[in-house]
């Protein structure tokens, strides 16, 4: 069955998948990369942002993207707010390690029993004019559904990249997660710094949720789908590594994409966690792990 | 004077035993039957199980109007098995030991009845099955009874009907393309679908199955399209089957029939946002609004089912699961007025021996306890234009093709014209 057309337009399945990967990994890629703060509600908080996206646009018919991106400060406050309780309550007694893990897992279902109370239990989806519509490029087919995801995701890589590379805000985040107590003597307040972490962590996935509620139906309960796959992107890009992040997506995408197409699709996810076995008994940091 | 008191006593004793006896009595018969069940409130199966559980609830709420079951009112006893099997034992051991209940009813789908079957075997349970796919198939358990009309042949219910519509298309059809989900519906009904695909003699060119957390189907539909089937078979859950539809209209697959066993073309929020979409899909359903599914009751029970479902946030037409949830009750209260009491062995011989005329029609049981004449119907996605919900409340949008006896419509072959 292989033919070069084939596999051309799996390649660039897989990447256009990779790069919404990407964006779905980016947030925890920073609170669990590079603050150590396991926040298993991480994938609550992508739901979060798709059923924003989905109000916003079944009252108004506004568009989910803009809608994802217009919300991001908004889920910035929330995750600055949730990571000061956790600070409160966990951290600053030293008792994040497993207490911490639980508080997050409480929110997790906070979360998802609070937006099945609210909207119910019945499958959301979105609608905008380029849902469903595809075009050509040299016999490769492109689905606008796949590829504003990626370009979105891309463009957030490209923008985490810059802010922790040239922002104050963004060196002092570095900092913080290589050693708090010198960043405390240079004058920053790493409460503060992690405070902002935790907030553009949970605002990337909040427009994260607004790309996947653009490609797939979305329930209260589809965060468990991504748990697994945002952490094992992260550790495979390498922690608090955000180009290994967008790097990492683009395997796994490329994988599932590959397999989906000639070898069939059920051996996808156990092709790309085979990846992540083997690359991290090669690099146990991950791809670009420090 | 001493005795005259003695006698006063002893009469008073004698009256309160009466009364206190009598008021035993009359809490006794007043006493609620409990009917007992797990269903799913969260998870992936609560956008079913959610509705299923409203429809029992309006049944209860009809019955209790009436006057309940054997002049007691009826209490429906739940909890949430949150789309997870594990926690069906634990919930069925509560409700029969601690609560008490007398009767029970399984949640929603095969994979929650499953762990059921044993407890009501070991019980000697009177258990009706709530969309439930060849769960009593290798238990030929006497007392388990399945509300979908799938038939005594289960594993080929969606299959079979859908394979004979292609054959008899001119020119017949040649090659086919199975897919579905790793999960267990899709596979029984893939299972099934090869079974009849060799029965009438296509050739399969594509038979593969895809993980259901699958994101991109888009790889998939391009593969399937690359072997150039005449028919697609899709054995899906909802996502999967917005997921495979939407990827067939972005890499243009278009072949003479498609669709099958797509799980989700029936719900309401999936039928509004995919809208012309889902024209030509020729799918299984089990209920639509065309005129020969006008049962005696239905049209009531959607005038109270819709409104409560749309402010519950549930599924607002609810033609899927919910008028057979509230069939399912039907028969357990019928079978209990009938045998005049709560005898599991009994209610189970009436149900067995007895046709039921309910809100989804007759219903007579046969083997392990399917419906003893299938009804899976095939209906074909016809002229649905735009995303407006109210076209899909009356007939001609989802016409009935298949069984012979209830069809409303002509199939648009091939799929092609159909999208005109």
């Amino acid at each position: 069955m292989f033919s070069w057309d084939l596999l051309a337009n799996a390649v660039v399945a897989g990447l256009l998948l990779g790069g919404f990967y990407a964006a779905v990994s980016l947030g925890i890629g920073l609170v669990f990369g590079l603050l150590d703060i396991a926040n298993i509600a991480q994938p609550a908080f992508l739901i979060l942002g798709a059923y924003a996206a989905y109000v916003m646009n079944e009252s108004f018919g506004a568009d989910p993207i803009l809608i994802g991106i217009l919300f991001t400060p908004v889920f910035y406050l929330v995750g600055a707010v949730v990571y000061r309780v956790y600070y409160g309550s966990f951290e600053r007694r030293g008792d994040e390690a497993l207490r911490g893990l639980v508080f997050f897992f409480g929110i997790l279902f906070i979360l998802e029993v609070s937006l099945s109370l609210k909207f119910g239990v019945d499958y959301r989806l979105v609608q905008a004019p380029y849902i469903g519509k595809s075009f050509e490029v040299a016999g490769v087919g492109i689905a606008f559904r796949y590829l504003i995801p990626c370009v979105v995701g891309v463009a957030m890589t490209g923008l985490l990249y810059l802010f922790l590379g040239r922002t104050f805000y963004g060196r002092a985040i570095m900092a913080v997660s290589q050693d708090q107590a010198a960043l405390r003597l240079m004058g920053a307040d790493p409460i503060h710094i992690k405070t902002v972490a935790f907030g553009v962590g949970i605002a990337a996935a909040s427009l994260a949720g607004a790309l996947l509620i653009t490609i797939a139906p979305v329930v209260p309960s589809t965060d468990r789908d991504y748990i697994g796959r945002m952490f094992a992107i992260t550790v495979l890009g390498g922690m608090g590594s955000i180009g290994g992040t967008l790097v990492a997506g683009v395997i796994l995408g490329v994988t599932e994409s590959l397999m989906s197409t000639f070898f069939g699709p059920s051996w996808a996810p156990a092709v790309s966690f085979g990846i992540l076995l083997l690359v991290l008994a090669v690099r146990p940091a991950g791809l670009f792990g420090r | 004077m001493k005795r005259s008191w003695k006698m006063i006593a002893a009469v008073t004793v004698v009256v309160a035993l009466v009364l206190a006896t009598a008021g035993t009595f009359t809490a006794r018969a007043a006493d609620p039957i409990k009917i007992g069940l797990g269903m799913a409130l969260t998870g992936g199966l609560s956008a079913n199980g959610k509705p299923a559980l409203l429809a029992m609830q309006i049944w209860k709420d009809n019955v209790n109007k009436k006057g309940g079951l054997l002049g007691r009112p009826v209490e429906l006893v739940f909890y949430d098995d949150q789309t997870n099997p594990a926690t069906v034992p634990g919930i069925y051991s509560k409700l029969l030991d601690v609560d008490k209940v007398h009767l029970v009813v399984s949640g929603y789908g095969t994979n929650l009845i499953a762990p059921l079957m044993p407890i009501a075997m070991d019980r000697k349970l009177t258990l009706i099955g709530i969309f439930g796919l060849a769960n009593n198939e290798k238990y030929h358990y006497p007392n388990y009874f399945q509300i979908s009309p799938t038939g005594p042949h289960p594993a080929t219910a969606t299959a079979a009907p859908f394979f004979e519509i292609a054959a008899k298309q001119n020119p017949k059809p040649q090659t086919v393309a199975i897919v579905g989900a790793d999960a267990e519906y899709p596979q029984t009904a893939l299972a099934g679908a090869r079974e009849v695909i060799k029965q009438i003699g296509f050739k399969t060119v594509y038979d593969k199955t895809y993980p259901p957390s699958t994101t991109d189907y888009t790889p998939i539909v391009r593969a399937i399209k690359a072997t150039n089937p005449d028919v697609v078979f899709i054995a899906s859950y909802p996502p999967d089957s917005v997921g495979m539809l939407r990827a067939a209209h972005e890499v243009g697959l278009q072949p003479k029939m498609m669709g099958g066993g797509m799980v989700g073309l029936q719900f309401t929020t999936i039928m509004q946002n995919m809208g012309p979409m889902l024209n030509g899909i020729l799918n299984y359903d089990y209920w639509v609004p065309e005129k020969p599914m006008m049962f005696a009751g239905i049209e009531e029970f959607f005038k109270e089912y819709q409104p409560r479902a749309t402010k519950e946030g549930m599924d607002t037409l609810g033609y899927y699961l919910p008028p057979y949830a509230y069939a399912a009750m039907q028969v357990l209260g019928e079978a209990v007025e009938k045998t005049k009491g709560l005898d599991q062995q009994k209610i189970a011989d009436y149900i067995r021996a007895n046709e039921f005329s309910t809100i989804v029609g007759k219903i007579k049981f046969g083997r392990d306890g399917e419906w003893a004449k299938g009804r899976t119907l095939m209906v074909q996605h016809q002229k649905i234009q735009g995303n407006n919900i109210e076209q899909f409340r009356g007939p001609g949008k989802k016409p009935v093709i298949y069984p012979e006896e209830l069809k409303s419509g002509t199939l648009i072959y091939p799929y092609s014209a159909a999208l005109k």
